[in-house]
């Protein structure tokens, strides 16, 4: 009963973080800057990910795999803004500017 | 002295967990690569009170599960932006006062901003953080300034 | 399941692939390779469980590391026009 329940979990956290990967995916080509684009690789670093691993340590049980995904997962949400924070430093003093107010206002 | 211990410590847990052999040779190999990674973390004068915040642990547990629920929320806002055909997008740049006093808080004040979906931090000038925002309602949420307040208990008088 | 995680991991990375190849910039490009760099890391961690042998990890957890430190070194080269040197370097002020 429960190993079905934590089965049924860990299908719907690996499905939900692949679909949240594909969102990401999809805003990085439909964003209209650079600067915007951030946000949408940080879906994908953040929740795309996370739910992903989280999928496959609840498939893996407690075990030294789960300990190997638990590093992954840190290991991703401390280097993801230090990158992301590289690139737009990189990107302002390459003189890119972010497209301010879109429609409008 | 008391960084160094933690760092040995943290990375000879890193060494058996990685790598599952409990045998005496692989141990004393790891004992063996611990101290030769903590004399060069020493002599680079990295293993200090910035670089091993240990001081900050009790504090983690309190403050991450509330920075996870608030990337889980900025998550689906940002999904939702991307999902509507007409990309309801007003990206703006605006400066948020960081209040921290350490440069260690202010760090993880702008990591904070960077992981949460929706807000990313570009520069830190003094007591400023420039902070490019998705959309209006994202830039209103952090000129609130609860993150900040957020923060500054975690790191304390750090 | 699996089959379905890592198709839509290999869907995100063609999505990102695209992004990489269209730029226009090239930070735009970088945002994309790290990108498509974070994805491989899960794509490796889903094959291993696809194909039974979660060994893979460790392959995983190497290639997150390379990866970071790949796109810093990027950066930098295209911050500085040089690796070495932690000013801007004169060739790069030559060049713009």
């Amino acid at each position: 009963m429960t190993m079905a329940a934590i089965d049924a979990l860990s299908w719907v956290c690996l499905v939900t973080g692949g679909f949240f990967g594909i969102v990401g995916g999809i805003g990085l080509l439909r964003f209209p800057d650079l600067f915007s684009r951030f946000h949408a690789a940080g879906v994908t670093d953040t929740l795309g990910a996370g739910l992903v691993l989280i999928g496959l340590m609840l498939q893996a049980g407690w075990s030294l795999i789960t300990i190997k995904l638990v590093l992954i997962l840190a290991f991703g949400l401390f280097t993801s803004p230090t990158a992301t924070h590289a690139l737009a430093k990189a990107a302002l003093r390459g003189k890119v500017k972010p497209l301010l107010r879109r429609k409008g206002t | 002295m008391p960084h160094a211990i933690s760092l040995a410590f943290i990375c000879f847990a890193l060494w058996v967990l990685l790598s599952g052999h409990y045998d005496p040779l692989m141990l004393a190999l790891g004992v063996l690569s611990t101290l030769i990674v903590v004399a060069i973390a020493v002599r680079m004068e990295i293993s200090n009170r910035e670089g091993q915040p240990v001081h900050l642990l009790p504090m983690i547990l309190s403050y991450w599960p509330w920075l996870l629920w608030q990337i889980v929320k900025a998550n689906f806002v940002v999904a939702r932006c991307i999902l509507t055909p007409s990309l309801p997008v007003k990206p703006t740049l605006i400066k948020v006062k960081a209040s921290q006093k350490s440069r260690l808080g202010k760090v993880i004040y702008a990591n904070s901003i960077t992981l949460t979906p929706g807000t990313v931090s570009l520069d830190i000038k003094g007591n400023e953080i420039e902070v490019h925002a998705l959309t209006r309602t994202a830039a209103q949420d952090l000129k609130r300034g609860h993150m900040d307040r957020r923060v500054t208990k975690f790191v304390g008088s750090d | 399941m699996f089959v379905a995680a890592t198709t839509a991991i290999l869907v995100t990375m063609a999505l990102a692939l695209i992004r990489a190849l269209l730029g226009p910039t090239v930070y735009d490009r970088v945002l994309a390779v790290n990108m498509f760099g974070t994805k491989t890391v899960l794509l490796i961690a889903v094959f291993g469980f696809l194909t039974g042998r979660p060994d893979f990890l460790d392959i995983a957890l190497a290639y997150a590391l390379i990866n970071f430190i790949a796109i810093i070194a990027v950066l930098k080269f295209f911050e500085y026009g040089d690796l070495g040197q932690s000013r801007p370097s004169r060739a790069r002020r030559d060049r713009t």
